[in-house]
């Protein structure tokens, strides 16, 4: 089976596109992955051929890439795929209980996804958001701060479709499908919406007002080590 | 007079509208880009080696030495890679930075590509933080509609192409080698070095590759001077440096400070460990660097100072645990992460990291022996220094600095047949449990 030619004609158009970016087509690889989970929500043979087409290169080789890098999936994940931040740091401020707990209220193991499809779970590495510990995302936007309750909470709320905010992010979750159109570099327009900064990134700077410190003038005075 | 913080990169992340074009611009964005557009190539590398600017990235190499190190313009491409492959365990300042004000990396890729004689950059990005990828993405389009990317940016006829590239999930990209494969489109694998990227890097071209916080550092360098940017930090570690301080803190977050500032410092801006707790042992630069205990309190966090007390500043990324927390549970987790992401590309990385996890995961259990802790130090004595890459050196920090600091509490591991620690009493809700 391979694609529907409406939507191959429409992926060719969009893999176009991205090859037109780089210098050279093979570059164009890992968003051309990100591609196709956009439109099946994981790299199916399909998907593999599609690339290897494009770039001219053997699928052995295109399938030697997606096995390599862990956010390309070779079965379908949930609709909302959920990462449970448990590196060192998460995994002591309480990682490992919400990841154990998860599982166990969906009744699903680690890469796998309810019967209703509707969610998956996968324990993730540092998420570079460690002020923000414990840490949880999904669909890759980010849940700060989180505990077994607000984790519990966020999966049943993903399952009966209620409405969804991530900490820093925009107003509203988008699909595993449509986060990966982005990753394929396709803007969704929605960067202007949510906050600029959570609050542990601004805890420096509001110190340094409240206490009146700023870098040194050009040529002044400020901002010294002893 | 003691250090205080120097808000600079950091400084207008409270605006609601920071990381839009006309909020960076109202605060003199691209001003610095349009008086490197005044200045010769070689006084603007000249002008960053000057600052004394070291990558941000956890090497410390000097930023501009780098730019110097390409060969003469034969006519053919050379690239600027940017590194926003942020994965470093611990290390969160990029991301924070690329969401809250995206256009002062943006500017100093520009002012950075006219250094070099680049037509082409590249900001690779980690895949897994799709809001910062939405922001960085628009702010490459707010650049180009305002003309300061494009076409004979400016009138200057200097042409400039960004692109926004995601990765998918792996963190031996942050190696820059392996970097330049991933975004070539191959598995990402270091290479072998030399050449250097500077010589031979993206598409065997002559390429810089640089960390968001050292390219978004360069605009504040040209718009207040070498001189102001060395008046900050130590003599041989100049500038300001965003330092993240996450775990048993009561206040997490990022604190922007001199380089030479201490955790004892920061930590009392921080408001201390939380619940009065003690500090048992923290990283200073991420989960590569040897671990430090509270005896380090007083090390300046520099480049020269670190490495004199035994490990590296690295990224600044200062995870702090407290004395709830077990140091064998700690170093196994991260050697599970390291065995994990070892790319598979040399055998002391591959199979030593396997094998420290296997040998971790007895003796946290309880099960291991005396013996296991000289078999864990032996496999870490064939990694280092032998590896391909700088992976395998880092995978060995946590476990012969934890044995170095706690090899009381490995013993008693040993002894008791079981791990002494309450994993609860660590969490972020059990702190006074």
């Amino acid at each position: 089976m391979s694609f529907e030619p409406e939507v191959r004609a429409r992926l060719d158009a969009d893999a176009k596109e991205i090859i037109g970016r780089y210098p050279k087509a093979r570059s164009a690889l890992l968003p051309l992955l990100h591609l196709c989970q956009s439109e099946e929500g994981y790299v199916s043979q399909d998907g593999v051929m599609f690339c290897a087409e494009h770039l001219g290169i053997a699928p052995a080789e295109v399938t030697a890439v997606v096995s390599f890098y862990t956010m390309y999936k070779r079965r379908p994940v949930g609709e909302y795929h959920v990462g449970v931040c448990t590196n060192t740091l998460c995994a002591v401020m309480g990682g490992d209980q919400i990841l154990a707990d998860v599982k166990e209220h969906l009744g699903v193991g680690d890469d796998e996804v309810t019967d209703d499809g509707k969610v998956s779970v996968e324990h993730i590495e540092c998420n570079a958001a460690c002020d923000f510990a414990p840490v949880m995302t999904v669909n890759w936007e980010f849940f700060d701060n989180m505990t077994p309750e607000t984790a519990k909470r966020l999966v049943d709320d993903l399952r009966v479709g209620a409405d969804v905010k991530p900490t820093r992010g925009p107003e509203s979750l988008c699909t595993w499908k449509q986060a990966s159109r982005v990753l394929a570099g396709f803007n969704d327009g929605r960067a202007d919406q949510g906050t600029q900064a959570g609050e542990p990134s601004l805890v420096g700077l509001k110190l340094a007002r409240e206490r009146g410190w700023t870098a040194p003038e050009a040529n002044g005075e400020g901002g010294t080590t002893q | 007079m003691s250090t205080t913080l120097t808000p600079v990169l950091t400084a207008h992340w409270d605006d609601e509208d920071s990381f839009t074009i006309d909020g960076y611009e109202r605060h003199g964005g691209y001003k610095a880009m349009r008086s490197a557009f005044d200045m010769t190539r070689e006084d603007l590398v000249q002008t960053v080696k000057d600052a004394g600017l070291r990558g941000r990235g956890g090497a410390g190499f000097p930023t501009g030495m780098k730019w110097g190190f390409l060969p003469p313009d034969d006519g053919g491409p050379r690239y600027l890679v940017v590194n926003a492959d942020e994965s470093e365990p611990g290390t969160c300042k990029d991301i924070p930075l690329m969401m809250a004000n995206p256009h002062s990396l943006v500017e100093g890729v520009i002012i950075t590509c006219f250094a070099i004689g680049s037509d082409h950059a590249f900001i690779y990005v980690r895949g897994e933080v799709l809001h910062v990828v939405r922001r960085l993405q628009q702010a490459v389009k707010e650049a180009y509609d305002k003309g300061y990317l494009g076409r004979d940016i400016l009138g200057t006829g200097f042409d400039l192409d960004v692109v926004v590239h995601s990765g998918a999930g792996a963190y031996i990209c942050g190696e820059e080698t392996a970097l330049l494969d991933s975004l070539e489109g191959y598995r990402g694998q270091p290479r072998l070095k030399p050449p250097f990227p500077a010589v031979a890097g993206l598409y065997a071209r002559p390429t810089v590759v640089n960390n968001v916080e050292s390219i978004a550092s360069v605009p504040a360098i040209i718009d207040h001077g070498y001189d102001w940017f060395a008046s900050m930090g130590t003599e041989k570690s100049k500038g300001f440096g965003i330092f993240s301080l996450s775990g048993h803190v009561t206040i997490p977050g990022q604190y922007e400070a001199p380089l030479g500032i201490t955790l004892r410092e920061l930590l009392d801006m921080a408001g201390g460990m939380r619940g009065g707790k003690r500090l048992k042992f923290w990283t200073p630069g991420g989960s590569s660097t040897p671990l430090f205990t509270d005896e380090h309190l007083d090390v300046p966090l520099d480049f020269e100072s670190v490495g004199a007390a035994g490990s590296m500043l690295g990224t600044r990324a200062l995870q702090l645990f407290d004395e709830t927390t077990c140091v064998v549970r700690a170093a196994l987790r991260w050697t599970e992460f390291y065995a994990h992401e070892s790319c598979g590309k040399c055998t002391p990385c591959r199979e030593g990291t396997y094998w420290m996890r296997e040998t971790l995961k007895r003796l946290e259990g309880g099960t291991g022996t005396k013996e296991d802790l000289d078999t864990l130090l032996d496999t870490c004595d064939n990694i280092l220094g032998r590896a391909f890459c700088a992976l395998g050196d880092g995978a060995v920090s946590p476990i012969t600095s934890s044995i170095q600091y706690f090899r009381d509490e490995y013993i008693e591991h040993v002894e008791r047949g079981a791990c002494p620690f309450d994993p609860a009493a660590s969490t972020l809700w059990g702190a006074n449990a």
